[in-house]
């Protein structure tokens, strides 16, 4: 491994003083930098300087530290926490690290040893190479110098470091070449010549810069009609899933991944389960991608510290992930990064912060929550990158609250950096409405600016018709309250019938289970669905005016159908159609019945 | 220098013992403290600085004397000896014989912590185990290889329960099944039920023991379920086994490890618990699972007494956090006299979802399992109702939601101690007490199912 940053030579040694778990203190320690990377002991354990003081260094060791002695030697590596970025991430899985869990699987077997050191992209694996850039060119950062095709779906852009500068004097043949190659050599004004590797390496705590920032303006469309149609997130946008155990916070993540409209997909598993992992390693190289037909492991780049995991390596995994993300954003992609959980990762900075003895703020965790949280949201967003294209990334971290609680610091520290809240609610959970996204707490400030996108795609109601639901909804929320204390008989018929109408959207509409047939749902079959309620709802409105029992206009097969509706594959045109002839016969009838009755009387 | 021996110790605190002047010591590493009467306790080695070292002391300090307290660093870790010998064997908290049997002989030596499984080594666990138990089995199916804990309380059933799911699982009495039991603080009592239960229904030479008892010492609590882990994982993956781990009482195994934390002078988190508790326990259930090309699997179910019957307490909680679902037994159907006492809203099998249906158990599973779900948290809204307004006041509909609500509690959910189900005969009543349901009500199965599966609207 190279070193790129400008951190002092190699040939330095520290001596370890003090251990307690995965926090070592070293002295000696003063020709080190600070956030260095550095070997620690005969394994040669990676660790991370976090604080200095004098002569002495504080390290936090991203591998188990059994077996470690006072004395042991504490070696730099001349760069902060760093990974490669070029051909060969799509399709991964590496650990919080960066270290790539099939080739550790190839030479360690089936647990994880702690000093095991692997690089994290094959050097000698061969792509196939396309020069973009040619001699004589004026090269700056961000300018893509070749182009790998690294799957059938995505190009890989190879693109110059930031701070190159200068003119291209010899560029990388077309043909097969190996990872570890220079794409290209560039010469700056003194006439210094640079060669640009085809895999770089990237400090993981540094932003990476782009242009400028633009305003969110399309949706991430996801597949999931709750989140489409009520709480929807822009491409570039950051979300967040808090929820107690067991509600729904893996799967909804999972579905976003699948189904989620990016180009590319990070999915980090932070201090959560091995078998979730395992899960989407089984699934997604046989999934389709809906709108491409390819294979999603194609798009898709995994990241796992599981839970028993060492836990300094949690806190790195976030950062690794998002690094990826800025790169293929870069690129000119849109990137969608799924982080399960953020909590594991908080409690991670919690755990270091406690041995190292800080002063708490709330709850045990340090200060610096806050600033850690908006950092990392803010390296979300739609961008135009140095290379002159759009980019986006869009940010979606689930929260682990204890006890389901959604006052605790970390749920309120992230609602104040992200702009989608999908709160998720522990009873409709355990009545098993999936996915269990209240639609009374959650909200999106993205609906207004990405409405523009479903009209113009979808349907030009799009909006209209999200706002009668909502309408409906709220109004229920406030009957709901009524009915628990007395019951829903001795209600008005208008209100029953807000009452039913609300119980049509919750079961037909926002109930979508993740493992069968309608797992993704495409944005027009949630309208359809909409529609036919809100029809619905509308013509029984009339009828319960003129005074019709709701009773008559509730019970009919045609009516128990719209429940029913989701059950239809999204083109089934005719299945709609019929749906919504069927209820108009049965209202029409009912009305008619009732005139007859009248008439007669 | 490992296995020097060191005279005297600087101060004693707690469960821990301060040495200075040590060299060559590894963090973890296992030591032995020798009192002034010869006799030998364990330790294993805290925090190391150039000043001191920390060793926490297993089976406590008590009677230790500074001046003539003798350690030995061992220079390896906790580790237990494994070998096909410990079957139908009972040890200790420490892995140490206590059945007056003797050493075990032969086999290997591991690290009780363990390293943690390569996610891309594992399988993910898709094999229904058929517990003969219809809330179970229907609502919250058992997977082979999945950690799944039974949330309980003081006085509840839930010791007959593991045994019923032990025995019933078919786990014992065949060549490849073994189950490993392990007690951290328990009763004498809770024991030997377990113990007596199993090898009654069973064959007592598939069963490995660790017993740590409520008079034992509280720092063995730490070792013992790692111990029974290590041995499971043993078997399991070596030996080809498809091994059933029973843990009781992570409550007890989690109070040991905040009276260790406290005397350490740590930071604690909420309600006194160390703020590595999730990561501590992870570190244990994490440890079940199948792994490729292995034929043995590991399937924990932890049993825990949740204080107060409060399930936001930070132990079920974290452990719901790391569990593949959790079984939760209710009060309120115990003293209706309800067994099993599931309350089947709380519980959850998170592993389900790729066991049952189609080609696993039957293709109508997944829909008829949500239905009654939907069901039954529509009862408890109707029995809340019914509480305010009378029962006399409810609708229709209500009503025949309270009559659903009573079969499935009597029919459905009770069973015997020994009866054994099979999933098709459940899934059957299950039908059977939906169709008492309006139709409007059956929103979470398909208009096919309602069809195929209810009588009154087969034709
Ligand atoms: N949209 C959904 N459709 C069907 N089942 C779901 C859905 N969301 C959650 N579940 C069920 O809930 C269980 C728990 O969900 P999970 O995402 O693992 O919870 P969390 O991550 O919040 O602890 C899953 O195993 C699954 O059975
Ligand atoms: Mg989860």
């Amino acid at each position: 491994m190279e070193a790129k940053t400008n951190i002092a030579p190699n040939n330095k040694e520290g001596t370890v003083t003090f251990v307690n778990g995965p926090v070592i203190k070293a002295s000696n320690m003063r020709n080190f930098a600070m956030r260095e990377v550095v070997k620690v002991g005969p394994k040669k354990l990676m660790g991370e300087i976090i604080s200095m003081d004098g002569d002495n260094a504080t390290i936090q060791v991203y591998e188990d530290t059994d077996g470690l002695s006072i004395y042991e030697t504490v070696t730099g590596s001349g760069e902060s926490l760093s990974i490669e970025v070029g051909p060969g991430l799509i399709g991964s899985f590496f650990d919080g690290i960066g270290r790539p869990l099939n080739a550790l699987l190839e030479s360690e077997g089936m647990y994880i040893s702690p000093g095991t050191s692997v690089n994290m992209l094959n050097h000698d694996k061969v792509w196939d190479v396309t020069p973009v850039a040619k001699p004589g060119d004026l090269i700056t950062g961000g300018m893509v110098i070749a182009t790998v095709q690294e799957t059938p779906l995505l190009i890989h852009k190879i693109m110059a470091p930031p701070d190159t500068e200068g003119e291209l004097t010899w560029v990388i043949s077309k043909g097969q070449h190996k990872g570890g190659e220079m794409v290209a050599k560039v010469k700056d004004a003194f006439g210094r010549e640079v060669s640009i590797p085809m895999i770089q390496r990237w400090p993981v705590r540094t932003p990476r810069l782009y242009r400028e920032r633009l305003l969110p303006n399309e949706p991430f469309v996801t597949g999931q009609r709750v989140i489409d149609g009520l709480f929807p997130i822009a491409k570039g946008g950051t979300a967040c899933i808090p929820g107690g155990f067991g509600t729904g916070k893996t799967v909804t993540q999972h579905q976003l991944a699948k189904w989620g409209d990016a180009q590319v997909v990070i999915y980090i598993g932070c201090g959560e389960r091995g078998n979730e992992m395992t899960d989407v390693l089984e699934q997604f190289p046989v999934l389709e991608d809906p709108r491409s037909g390819r294979p999603l492991m194609e798009r898709t780049i995994l990241i796992a510290n599981t839970s028993n995991m060492p836990v300094a390596a949690r806190e790195a995994s976030i950062y690794t992930g998002i690094t990826i993300a800025e790169y293929f954003r870069d690129m000119g992609y849109d990137v969608a990064i799924m982080a399960d959980s953020t909590s594991r990762w908080a409690e991670a900075l919690r755990e270091l912060s406690g041995r190292l003895e800080e002063i708490p703020a709330e709850e045990g965790f340090p200060a610096y929550l806050p600033s850690r949280l908006a950092e990392f949201y803010e390296r979300a967003g739609r961008v135009v990158t140095f290379g002159g294209e759009n980019g986006s990334i869009t940010v979606i971290g689930a929260v682990s609250p204890p006890g389901g609680d959604f006052t605790e610091p970390v749920t309120r520290h992230t609602k104040r950096f992200i702009r989608c809240f999908w709160g998720l609610d522990k009873n409709l959970a355990n009545a098993r409405h999936y996915p269990a996204i209240s639609w009374i707490d959650s909200y999106s400030e993205y609906a207004e600016e990405v409405n523009g996108w479903f009209c113009s795609n979808i349907d030009p109601r799009w909006g209209e018709v999200r706002d009668e639901v909502r309408q409906i909804l709220a109004e229920d929320n406030k009957v709901q309250q009524v009915i628990k204390l007395v019951g829903e008989d001795v209600l008005p018929d208008d209100q029953r019938l807000v009452a039913f109408t609300a119980f049509l959207i919750k079961n037909g509409y926002l109930q979508q289970n993740s493992f069968g047939s309608d797992s993704y749902s495409p944005p027009s079959k949630g309208f359809e669905i909409l529609e036919v309620i809100m029809e619905f709802y509308k013509k029984a409105l009339g009828l319960v005016r003129k005074g019709i029992p709701i009773s008559l206009i509730k019970e009919d097969e045609s009516v128990d159908s719209i429940t029913h509706l989701r059950e239809l594959s999204p083109d089934d045109k005719d299945g709609f159609a019929l749906a919504r002839k069927r209820i108009n016969v049965h209202l029409d009838r009912v009305a008619a019945e009732r005139t007859r009755k009248l008439g007669g009387e | 220098m490992a296995n020097a021996e060191y005279i005297g110790v600087k101060d004693i605190i707690g469960p821990f013992v301060l040495v200075e002047n040590v060299s060559g010591v590894g963090y973890g590493e296992l030591v032995d403290i020798r009192d002034n009467k010869g006799r030998i306790r364990h330790g294993q080695v805290k925090s190391l600085s150039e000043k001191a070292t920390l060793v926490q002391v297993f089976t406590g300090t008590g009677d230790l004397i500074p001046n003539t307290t003798k350690l030995r660093f061992l220079g390896k870790p906790l580790e237990i000896r494994l070998s096909k010998n410990m079957l139908g064997r009972t040890f200790n908290g420490l892995g140490e014989p206590r059945d007056g049997c003797g050493e075990t002989y032969g086999g290997k030596r591991v690290n009780i912590n363990g390293l943690p499984l390569n996610p891309m080594a594992r399988q993910y666990p898709k094999d229904f185990i058929n517990t003969g138990i219809s809330a179970i089995d229907t609502l919250t199916t058992l997977i082979r290889g999945q950690k799944l804990p039974i949330f309980s309380g003081n006085g509840l059933p839930h010791n007959q329960l593991a045994v019923q799911i032990a025995t019933q699982a078919k786990i014992m009495g065949s060549d490849d099944f073994a189950v490993v039991f392990a007690g951290i603080g328990i009763k004498h009592d809770d024991a030997a039920y377990f113990t007596q239960e199993l090898s009654n229904r069973g064959h007592s030479n598939n069963i490995v023991t660790f017993l740590n008892l409520a008079d034992d010492p509280v720092i063995e609590r730490i070792a013992t379920p790692r111990m029974a882990l290590s041995t499971a994982e043993y078997l399991a993956y070596e030996l080809g086994l498809h091994v059933l781990v029973i843990i009781t009482d992570m409550t007890s195994y989690c109070e040991a490890l905040r009276e260790i934390g406290v005397a350490a002078g740590e930071v604690p988190s909420r309600k006194g618990y160390p703020a590595y508790l999730y990561s501590d326990l992870a570190s244990l259930y994490e440890r079940a699972g199948v792994v490729r090309g292995v034929s043995g699997s590991v399937t924990q179910i932890p049993i825990l007494t949740m204080p107060n019957d409060d399930i936001t307490h930070p132990i079920p909680d974290l452990t719901g956090f790391i569990t593949e679902g959790q079984i939760v037994l209710s009060r309120d159907l115990d003293s209706r006299n309800i067994y099993p006492p599931i309350d089947i809203l709380t519980s959850l099998s998170r592993l389900m979802k790729d066991g049952i249906g189609k080609g696993y158990t039957r293709e109508d599973h997944p829909s008829v399992s949500s239905q009654l779900f939907a069901s039954y948290s529509r009862v408890q809204e109707v029995r809340s109702l019914a509480g305010v307004v009378g029962e006399d006041e409810l609708s229709k509909n209500d009503r025949m939601l309270l009559e659903f609500g009573k079969l499935f509690e009597e029919k459905f959910l009770k069973q015997g101690k020994e009866e054994e189900r099979e999933i098709g005969y459940s899934l059957d009543m299950a039908w059977e007490i939906l169709s008492n349901l309006p139709r409007s009500e059956l929103t979470r199965v398909s208009l096919t199912d309602i069809h195929e599966h209810i009588r009154k609207y087969t034709d």
